[in-house]
């Protein structure tokens, strides 16, 4: 029994061929699973294979445009792009980055600043991303690197295009910066749709013109489809499509009056806004001081940025845009359009001008700048010699309902919609203002008093413009009401096709007003410059009609009684210098708000500046004061002009 | 000298002679497949051809030696075989070359061996021989016996660590059990222990296995570490589709996205050219070349016989089945070449001796 249990030929034998049996059927059933597997890649999932594939073959690559140029009126380039080599790093290939930077610093000067700039590039990018250690290598640094290069995986000498601005402070508040593309910046192009044109830009217009334009100035990136095997190698080339590079800005500003208004200015803080009457084209604008943009585009550091940011004298805040100062004096000529619209004054109506003002019932003593008054006159008078007492009655007389709405007609306290972002709205006093303004105090800081309004009527109280307003508002008074839209872009030239846009050369709106009255102001304003006006001295000798306004702004209320006396007072606290001005009378070219910080009367400071610009602008004579200084008008042509004034 | 026809015609005869003709034919033409795919594989070089040319000719040499030789004397180089295996696998142990972490090769001066590779024959060879010299006295303790004989070698391959090997070999020896007649129950209760024990056998996996069998599973999780060459021979079958890139324009191919891709992986590339045609008629040929190898089993005379051809027919089988189902990514990535596809000399020696005792023990019952 025993042995025949192991051993039963019989038996065995089928026993082994059922065996054969379900292993065969066994292999077969495993070979069909293996087929329907197959099946499913290849023809249930062929799609999404054959894009998986797709996708792994063929790569983007990114082929960067030129940044558009800027150029003054003059085709004078502001914003420029020029080549230089960098010095970068692709951390991702890189074994150990900190031992490479430590012999790349054997071939190149890497000063710590450059080192600190890249550890904070490094940790807003990507592994993958190529990180510049340093730019603008020169030509034998270059060289020298890119012979070495092998040695270091990850090193890159590249060519890049760096942006320059050579006026760098005289046009920082205009054309602003490009920066980095920072966070913030990458989340708006994600949210804006546009991170594909952004592909492989490092950079982005962070502020002024860089900013409002940089849809323009940055262009359509390009790109080339090549086919890259398994370690990101490019193998061929499959297509391209050619960037199309951004477009280039012609300013209406004038780089050379720029530079005399820089030049006049000297060391002095404050701004000054000069604007074409008829087109609304910005010839000058200015805020002083400026910073030099270059320090921001590969980023700033640290201790310049402190320099800039601790400085008293605020050279980062762009005072002709967002600087609102009380018009001082330089109100009365709009104050005066206001009385006779509402014709709450007549002519040649004559009317006291005495030493100080009181309201009925109250000993409060409004107070003259002349301190023996100016005995009685008429309008055009009382501008003349900017009587305050003169217009306390006026505007006393007129309360404020009568009063704004013909101010705000001239588009003061409110954006005047030029081309750059971050315009400061100032602040046209009106009731509702006032209630909405302290809407969280007591109700006896709300309510509008009748006394509200005498201050208000020499550009002193609750006003608040900025010279970009004040600029405004005398072009379009100088232009009798027809309005403009103030603009720094005057072309945006098409990079593709050559052509023009121009920005459209129409009337924003046109000023309901009597054209007797401007004349009538005008006028009043061009004695202003005439013997007995407050800026006589300034129309000595003019050579062309100039009318003007002297204006002088408290900083600080002078106690009742006091006396104001300048040198007593801090700097800071001393009173601004205005002076709004345009020319010729008839037809005017260019029209001007200028104010001088903590210089004290309008005539003495800001006054001369703009005699000097206007010289300049219409005899093209550069002011003896300055002429040495002189960057942007040639020698031979300030000479010239010079000898042929004299 | 000249050769005369009739010279020529009794060469041919006499070289024939021992080879099985079904057999020859089916793997030809998965040999002449084969030199189309590597050429594409190679980027084009024909340094590989060259080299699998030789060591096919080579193997086909040793192929005729065996397939000419009675089984019984195969048979009885059994046990110095074995033993000369577990020698050089203890060798391999105490002495061997470690490449990537696992060490497996054995340096001869002139070349390195696998001593592993070795098993995957010699194991079969000695338990057939096992239970033919038992035959008539069989007990149940001489499974145990066989048990430890396969656990001897699985024990040292996995120590490597080698655990695709190790599965190999268990696997071969198993073969060797089941035609032996393993009773059924022994063998379904096997796997239940078996089933059973994978939770254990987890803990003992290297760190890197627990990760291809979790690759496998899901590859998505790790797309760029453990689950890229998954994941890009996947891209490269599904984007075969279903008649293929076309012989030499597999972009997952020349991009260099394929990994070892005329070795493990080269069904990806032959796949992701030829498409579903394609992998259906390799399949075809395969189960062409088992099913004769079946039939060259089940008329094989000896208990010897009817094992060692069983355990060659379904090793030939797992190969087949586990380097296609790990491109495909329906089991986990070991190393294991397409039969008579891979370029790779000493796994095509091992298939082409295995060939030549199948065909040994198909001439002994004429």
């Amino acid at each position: 029994m025993r042995p025949t249990r192991f051993k039963n030929p019989q038996a065995e034998d089928g026993q082994f061929q059922l065996r054969l049996i379900v292993a065969y059927c066994f292999m077969l059933l495993m070979f069909c699973i293996l087929i329907a597997r197959f099946v499913w890649l290849q023809v249930y999932q062929y799609e999404h294979f054959a894009t998986l594939a797709q996708n792994n073959r063929i790569s983007l690559l990114p082929i960067l445009p030129n940044r558009g140029l800027i150029m003054d009126r003059n085709g004078v380039i502001l914003a420029q792009n020029y080549s230089a080599y960098t010095l970068e790093l692709v951390p991702s290939k890189m074994p150990d980055m900190n031992a490479t930077i430590a012999e790349l610093a054997k071939l190149v000067n890497i000063t710590p600043r450059d080192e600190k700039l890249f550890r904070k590039l490094l940790a807003e990018s990507k592994d993958f991303e190529s990180i510049p250690l340093k730019v603008k290598l020169t030509e034998e640094e270059a060289a020298r690197v890119a012979a070495n290069a092998w040695r270091y995986p990850g090193v890159e000498v590249k060519a890049r295009l760096f942006r320059d601005y050579p006026y760098k402070e005289l046009t920082s508040h205009v054309l602003g910066y490009i920066g980095r593309i920072n966070q913030k910046d990458q989340e708006r192009l994600d949210d804006e749709d546009k991170t594909t044109n952004y592909k492989g830009s490092n950079y982005i217009g962070k502020t002024g013109l860089e900013a409002v334009y940089e849809d323009d100035l940055h262009g359509q990136v390009g790109f080339e489809e090549v086919e890259t095997d398994s370690g990101g190698r490019a193998i061929r080339s499959l297509r391209r499509t050619p960037p199309v590079n951004g477009n280039n800005l012609k300013l209406a500003l004038d780089i050379r009056l720029q530079e005399v208004a820089d030049k006049l200015f000297g060391n002095r803080r404050g701004a000054l806004v000069a604007i074409d009457p008829q087109s609304g084209g910005v010839l000058a604008f200015l805020s002083k001081p400026g910073f030099d943009p270059n320090l921001f585009i590969d980023g700033i550091d640290s201790q310049s940025w402190a320099a800039l940011n601790n400085d008293w004298q605020k050279p980062m805040i762009n005072r002709a845009l967002r600087g609102t100062y009380p018009p001082g004096s330089t109100f009365k000529p709009f104050m005066s359009m206001a009385a006779l619209e509402t014709h709450s004054i007549g002519m040649h109506d004559i009317r006291p001008a005495p030493a100080f003002f009181t309201l009925p019932g109250s000993s409060h003593q409004f107070r003259d700048s002349n301190k023996n008054g100016n005995g009685s006159a008429n309008l055009a008078k009382a501008i003349q010699v900017s009587s305050d007492t003169f217009f306390y009655k006026l505007a006393w007389d007129m309360g404020i309902d009568k009063i704004a709405p013909t101010v705000g007609q001239f588009g003061l306290g409110r954006p005047t919609g030029i081309d750059l972002d971050g315009e400061a709205s100032g602040v046209l006093p009106t009731k509702e203002w006032k209630a909405k303004r302290f809407a969280r105090y007591k109700e006896e800081y709300r309510r509008w008093y009748p006394a509200d309004v005498v201050s208000i009527g020499i550009g002193q109280g609750f006003n608040a413009y900025t010279p970009l307003q004040m600029a405004n508002a005398v072009a379009i008074l100088a232009n009798d009401g027809v309005a403009y839209k103030p603009h720094l872009v005057q072309e945006v030239v098409d990079a593709k096709s050559g052509k023009s846009r121009l920005v459209e050369a129409k009337p924003d709106r046109i000023l309901p007003f009597k054209q007797e009255n401007f004349e009538y102001v005008k006028s009043a304003m061009q004695s202003v410059l005439k013997p007995g006006g407050t800026a006589w001295r300034l129309g000595i000798g003019l050579p062309y009609t100039m009318a003007g306004k002297t204006g002088t702004a408290q900083v600080v209320a002078i106690k009742q009684g006091a006396k104001y006396n300048a040198s007593a007072l801090a700097e800071q606290y001393r009173d601004h210098s205005w002076f709004v001005a345009f020319a010729p009378v008839d037809k005017p070219r260019i029209a001007v708000a200028i104010i001088v910080e903590n210089a004290g009367f309008g005539a003495a400071a800001a006054a001369p500046i703009a005699r000097g610009l206007f010289d300049y602008y219409m005899t093209g004579k550069v002011p003896n004061s300055i002429s040495g200084d002189m960057k942007t008008v040639p020698m031979d042509t300030a000479d010239d002009s010079a000898a042929t004034s004299d | 000298m000249t050769l005369q026809p009739h010279l020529i015609r009794r060469l041919w005869l006499a070289i024939k002679a021992p080879l099985d003709g079904p057999l020859m034919l089916f793997l030809g033409l998965i040999f002449a497949l084969s030199l189309v795919v590597l050429y594409s594989a190679n980027n084009q070089g024909l340094d590989k051809i060259d080299n699998k040319l030789v060591y096919t000719l080579l193997s086909l040499t040793i192929m005729w030696l065996l397939a000419r030789s009675r089984p019984q004397s195969i048979m009885n180089f059994a046990p110095p075989i074995y033993g000369i295996g577990v020698v050089l696998l203890l060798a391999v142990h105490f002495k061997g070359v470690t490449v990537n972490g696992s060490t497996r090769w054995l340096e001869l001066g002139i070349t390195r061996i696998q001593p592993s590779e070795i098993m995957k024959i010699a194991l079969p060879m000695m338990l057939a021989w096992f239970f033919q010299k038992y035959e008539l006295s069989m007990r149940w303790w001489h499974y145990l016996v066989a048990a430890v004989m396969i656990a001897i070698p699985c024990a040292l391959v996995l120590k490597q660590p080698d655990l695709g090997t190790t599965m190999l070999i268990a696997a071969s020896g198993f073969f060797v059990l089941f035609f032996v007649g393993l009773p059924w129950k022994v063998i379904l209760g096997g796997m239940v222990a078996a089933g059973a024990s994978m939770p254990v056998v987890w803990n003992m996996l290297h760190d890197y296995q627990r990760r291809r069998v979790m690759t496998m599973i899901d590859p998505m999780e790790d797309p760029l570490g453990a689950g890229y060459h998954i994941i890009q021979s996947m891209i490269a079958i599904g984007s075969g589709g279903p008649w293929g890139k076309g012989w030499l324009n597999g972009t997952q191919t020349h991009l260099d996205y394929i990994p070892e891709r005329t070795t493990d992986f080269i069904f990806a590339v032959y796949s992701e050219e030829f498409g579903l045609i394609g992998n259906i008629v390799l399949v075809i040929l395969y189960t062409l070349v088992l099913s004769r190898a079946m039939m060259i089993t089940a008329g094989a005379q000896t208990l010897y016989g009817r094992a060692m051809a069983g355990a060659i027919t379904l090793s030939f089988f797992v190969y087949a089945f586990v380097n296609m189902g790990m491109v495909a990514g329906i089991l986990p990535v070991v190393g294991v070449p397409l039969p008579f596809v891979s370029y790779g000399g000493t796994a095509t020696v091992t298939l082409f001796v295995g060939m030549g005792m199948l065909m040994s023990i198909g001439n002994a019952r004429r």
